[in-house]
């Protein structure tokens, strides 16, 4: 029986993986796969509407689905459809996050407002007890609409002061702003909101052109002159300029032979153009098209457009269609949030496999960790594909580059080591960085366009690659670290043999972690040699990395010169988790100098916290030796 | 004696001391970093590594008081503790042969960072679309330049710099025949036209103005606290006075916020004051030909800045073009220069000229120390693969 568990645990862990792979967001009516694949134009880069809704949620609410008042969700695609389309039923979704409290007063919430009331006694209870949120943190647009311009006045106060001297109330201020914003521009990308039959609009247009700007022409020169005509005109052209005004999506391709990404056009100005040309953009009107057809929720002609379109640009936009269907697919797929899961069993299954049935269960952490490495390895090709980068080019991509590279130095461990501990530890950080990234991803679209200054793929495949894999390995080492002290203070699990097996595998990740980063240090010291004039700047990134590879060093000199033992080692391997952490993301928070790229303030407290923790752990480690549950096992043989 | 020695030498090759001497770097490192916010990388560079020790003031007072070692005393000790450690240790065996190259490239590497930190200079040269120059402007220094105009083919140019302004030092100079006495210095100041100051404005925060000469009487001087902003550059305002044979010429207001220079007559010869960027005169002149900045389609992220330059030596051995952009510099005469800053809207572009004649030392260190790393590990990994076969 035993021998086949580890046999189901993969097949378990496979079933979850392809079933991540069906589509989620299908609906019996709409075809509203199709109209997510659309491709458009923003921030630099063609990238499908599905990106956009998905993206837009992630930063104005802090998740994709969209909560309904009676407890339905619907599905991203759908709420984009909304906001596009049928702006007034947007509107009073609740998908803008508050949480700063006198920036929910200043929108008139008080307590009593806040409180969320359940029906079901087991609700209420598990709100008490926190599993259910007690207060309401997201709001509609229209309950925010009568604060509007105390939000603005507000943000703009805020905005003139640096990001580092802002308080919590006015980032929070000036993040709604950001906000409502984003959800103003969103609203006029295809439609104007208020123009309820904006296809009309159009049609009427397309057929009046001529005999229209005739009018308008007759009245700039006081000639006699149809005054309703003219004044239709003159609306029009408003309304396109509102709206130039106010989108920031290009979501309309070329139309002549020349398809190069700076050619799309946003509705509004395609719009303003068809005054010149005497014809209204028929990809602006299939658009307003789709736009009439969700108003009047009629699948039918919803999706005959959407086939229609997409048919038109298959054949002059091939390859742009496939990576956007690709990137539908992948975002739909969600790798990360299923390796995240993955993550956790293996991580549950390998420390339990220290107290039952020890082969079997290691052995199923073993394969399903290599599972969930294969899925954030395919993750991450894929993203390298669709940008043409190699992996790592902003924050979120270093955490789940940090992650593959843990994730695989304890696969090899767990080959070497065949004793949980490589599953463990895998199962751990593969986690820890995947939450990580979650938390990076709110920021909004996390495949972003390369700076100027950091554009060379051939040093970000080299610098930036060697440097994040040194991240990886330190943090690995104090994790395995950590293991060693929980294991030999709480458990009698800790015997001679697994301590030993243990410090070697600190000590060799160390030694790697050392290696590389120094050589990620170096090179990065060419590149900015190469780049910008000096071999050494001491930036606060630079002084990070410099930082890890001394720590690193002070390690091996400390073991090799005999000044710590292994108790001493490991309290050293976990203090590097806190240099590791304030190299990747606390030098960032300063502010100061060319790496200053990600700039967080909410991550502040995190990495405090993360900072104690490791600081408690290490005076742990000196609890006298005869305290440790492990103490006899750790004597004797 | 000999005893002594034996423990001098024991404590400075001792790993006890590494590992001291690498805490102590790291506290040196990370109190540095945090110290940016305040006082910019630059101020920081000072302060913290390129010193002996780190200076406070004692409190309630100015006088510096040393609180911590820096970056020159820390990084000393250690060349000694490697240099001690090697020449006690040393054994002429392969299997130590990686740690000793890499540790002889991280003393290759502490030396050259000394080195650059000495030698290297850097300067700005600001190019307009179709300007032409033959010089650069140091990015932090000035000085105050007087001119004589009266040769028709070349201009004698008398340079003070700006730490002798500072001291309020008298200058007098065979290639003057005036006294140059600067009576007031300002390290950082905001000046203005008194006549276009708002209504109100409280003229008793202005430092007192003695100037009598050129445009500084009409000027208003309002100190500026230092700014350790490494975007911005503190622009300083002095007030010179001249003295020739028969008495005061005058007091002139000078500062690099007066681009055009201030011109008077002495002795039937014309000459122009002005307080400037330092220059530094090249044996060739870069024209900007044609600036570009790209964004990505639909945003405003910057995709690329470049500019067209031409490059023509004095002598006439050279006559080029060269395109510099994002991470491609031109090297030219042992010069590099960057991409520094650019506005298109404007049509110009800022390059960043450095000299560095230290530059190859971190590349032997890092060929050095990868030779080193990467013998370690091979050999560590071949010991480890026949142990486990064993």
């Amino acid at each position: 029986m035993k021998r086949f568990i580890p046999y189901l645990v993969l097949a378990l862990g496979l079933f979850v993986i392809l079933k991540s792979l069906l589509p989620s967001q299908a609906d019996p009516d709409f075809d509203l796969e199709g109209f997510s694949n659309l491709p458009i134009l923003a921030n630099g880069r063609i990238k499908p509407l599905d990106t956009v809704g998905r993206t837009t949620l992630l930063t104005i609410q802090g998740r994709q689905a969209v909560y309904l008042a009676d407890g339905s969700k619907i599905t991203p695609n759908r709420w984009l459809l909304d906001a596009l389309f049928r702006a007034e039923i947007a509107d009073t979704y609740r998908t803008f996050k508050i949480e700063n409290l006198e920036a929910l007063a200043l929108v008139g919430q008080t307590d009593e407002t806040l409180k969320r009331e359940y029906d079901s006694m087991t609700a209420r209870f598990m709100a008490v007890l926190g599993f259910l949120p007690s207060r309401h943190s997201r709001f509609s647009f229209e309950q925010l609409d009568p604060y509007l311009a105390e939000i603005d006045r507000q943000g703009g106060l805020a905005i003139e002061l640096e990001p580092a001297q802002r308080n919590p109330f006015q980032r929070a201020v000036l993040k709604l702003r950001n906000n409502l914003v984003l959800y103003q521009q969103l609203k006029h990308s295809m439609i104007l909101p208020e123009e309820h039959d904006f296809l009309t609009l159009l049609q009427e247009l397309q057929e009046n052109y001529g005999a229209g700007i005739a009018a308008v022409r007759a009245r700039a020169n006081e000639e006699e002159h149809d005054e309703a005509l003219a004044a239709q005109m003159i609306d029009a052209g408003q309304i396109f300029l509102r709206m130039d005004n106010l989108a920031f999506m290009f979501p309309l391709p070329p139309l002549g032979e020349d398809t190069s990404d700076h050619l799309w056009q946003k509705t509004g100005k395609a719009l303003l153009e068809s005054f010149q040309t005497g014809m209204v953009n028929p990809y602006a009107m299939a658009y307003a098209g789709l736009g009439r057809a969700w108003r009047e929720q009629s699948p039918v002609t919803f999706n005959t457009i959407v086939e229609l379109y997409s048919t038109q640009l298959n054949t002059k936009f091939t390859e742009q269609m496939s990576k956007a269907n690709a990137e539908r697919r992948f975002n739909d797929a969600a790798p990360f949030y299923t390796s995240l899961l993955i993550y956790i069993f293996v991580f549950l299954i390998a420390i339990t496999s220290w107290l039952v049935w020890p082969e079997a269960l290691q052995k199923s952490a073993y394969w399903l960790l290599i599972l969930a490495w294969v899925a954030t390895t395919v993750g991450i090709l894929t993203r390298m594909w669709l940008e043409g980068r190699p992996p790592v080019t902003n924050l979120y991509s270093s955490a789940l580059f940090v992650g593959w590279g843990c994730v695989g130095l304890c696969i090899i461990l767990e080959k070497i080591f065949p004793n949980g501990i490589g599953s463990t530890a895998g199962g751990l950080t593969g986690f820890a960085t995947m939450i990580v990234a979650h938390q990076l991803s709110l920021t909004g679209d996390t495949l972003e366009m390369m700076r100027a200054v950091l554009d060379s793929n051939f040093w970000l495949a080299t610098h930036v690659i060697i440097i994040t894999i040194g991240y990886s390995a330190t943090f690995l080492s104090g994790f395995l670290a950590v293991i060693y002290l929980f294991r030999g203070i709480f458990t009698k699990s800790l015997d001679k043999d697994t301590a030993k097996s243990l410090e070697r595998m600190v000590y060799g990740i160390v030694c790697f972690a050392a290696l590389f980063s120094l050589v990620g240090t170096i090179l990065g010291g060419i590149w900015a040699d190469q780049s910008w004039g000096r071999f050494w700047g001491w930036d606060p990134k630079e002084n990070g990395a410099l930082l890890i590879v001394i720590w690193n060093a002070i390690i091996l000199h400390a073991r090799w010169g005999g000044l710590a033992r292994t108790r001493g080692i490991m309290a050293l391997a976990i203090f590097g988790n806190i240099v590791t952490s304030w190299s990747w993301f606390g030098t960032n928070m300063l502010g100061v100098g060319l790496h200053s790229y990600g700039f967080m303030d909410e991550a502040f407290k995190a990495l405090v916290v993360f900072v104690v923790i490791n600081l408690l752990i290490i005076a742990l480690a000196y609890l006298p030796a005869n305290k440790w549950r492990s103490a006899n096992r750790l004597k004797s043989a | 004696m000999n005893e002594l020695f034996k423990a001098f030498v024991k404590f400075f090759s001792s790993l006890r001391l590494t590992v001291v001497l690498l805490s102590v770097s790291m506290i040196l490192i990370f109190v540095a970093t945090l110290a940016q916010v305040e006082l910019g990388i630059y101020g920081v560079q000072g302060k913290f590594f390129r010193s002996f020790f780190v200076l406070a003031n004692i409190p309630g007072t100015q006088v510096p008081f040393p609180v911590f070692p820096g970056g020159y005393l820390v990084g000393g000790f250690l060349l000694i503790n490697l240099l001690a450690a090697h020449f006690t240790r040393f054994k002429a065996k392969w299997s130590k042969a990686g740690i000793q190259f890499t540790h002889i490239g991280l003393i290759v590497l502490l030396v050259g960072e000394l080195l650059i930190g000495l030698l290297q200079e850097d300067f700005s040269l600001r190019l307009a679309e179709g300007e032409s120059r033959g010089y650069s402007e140091s990015f932090r220094r000035n000085e105050l330049v007087l001119i004589d105009k009266s040769q028709p083919d070349f201009d004698e140019v008398v340079a003070i710099p700006e730490s002798t302004v500072a001291d309020l030092e008298p200058v007098q100079s065979g290639k003057l025949p005036f006294r140059v006495v600067t009576k007031a210095y300002y390290p950082n100041a905001n000046i203005g036209m008194l006549n276009s100051m708002p209504e109100g404005t409280d003229v008793s925060g202005l430092a007192p103005n003695s100037s009598t000469e050129g445009i500084g009487p009409r000027l208003g001087v309002s100190p500026l606290p230092l700014s350790f902003n490494d975007e911005e550059r503190n622009l300083p305002t002095a007030l010179v006075e001249l003295v020739g044979t028969e008495g005061s010429m005058g007091t002139w207001l000078v500062s690099p916020m007066l681009v055009a220079p201030q011109t008077f007559n002495y002795a039937g010869k014309e000459w122009q004051i002005s307080f400037r960027f330092q220059r530094e005169y090249k044996p060739f002149t870069v024209e900007l030909k044609e600036l570009k900045h790209d964004v990505y389609a639909g945003s405003n992220i910057p995709k690329n800045f470049s500019s067209l330059v031409q490059v023509r030596a004095n002598d006439g051995s050279e006559d080029r073009e060269s395109l510099i952009w994002m991470n491609h510099p031109l090297r030219y005469q042992g010069y590099t220069f960057y991409q520094y800053q650019m506005d298109s809207a404007n049509g110009f572009s800022v390059l960043q000229v450095v000299r560095n004649p230290g530059r190859a030392l971190p590349y032997i260190a890092c060929i050095l120390m990868t030779i080193g790393l990467l013998w370690q590990f091979i050999s560590h990994l071949v010991k480890f693969a026949r142990r486990r076969k064993a």
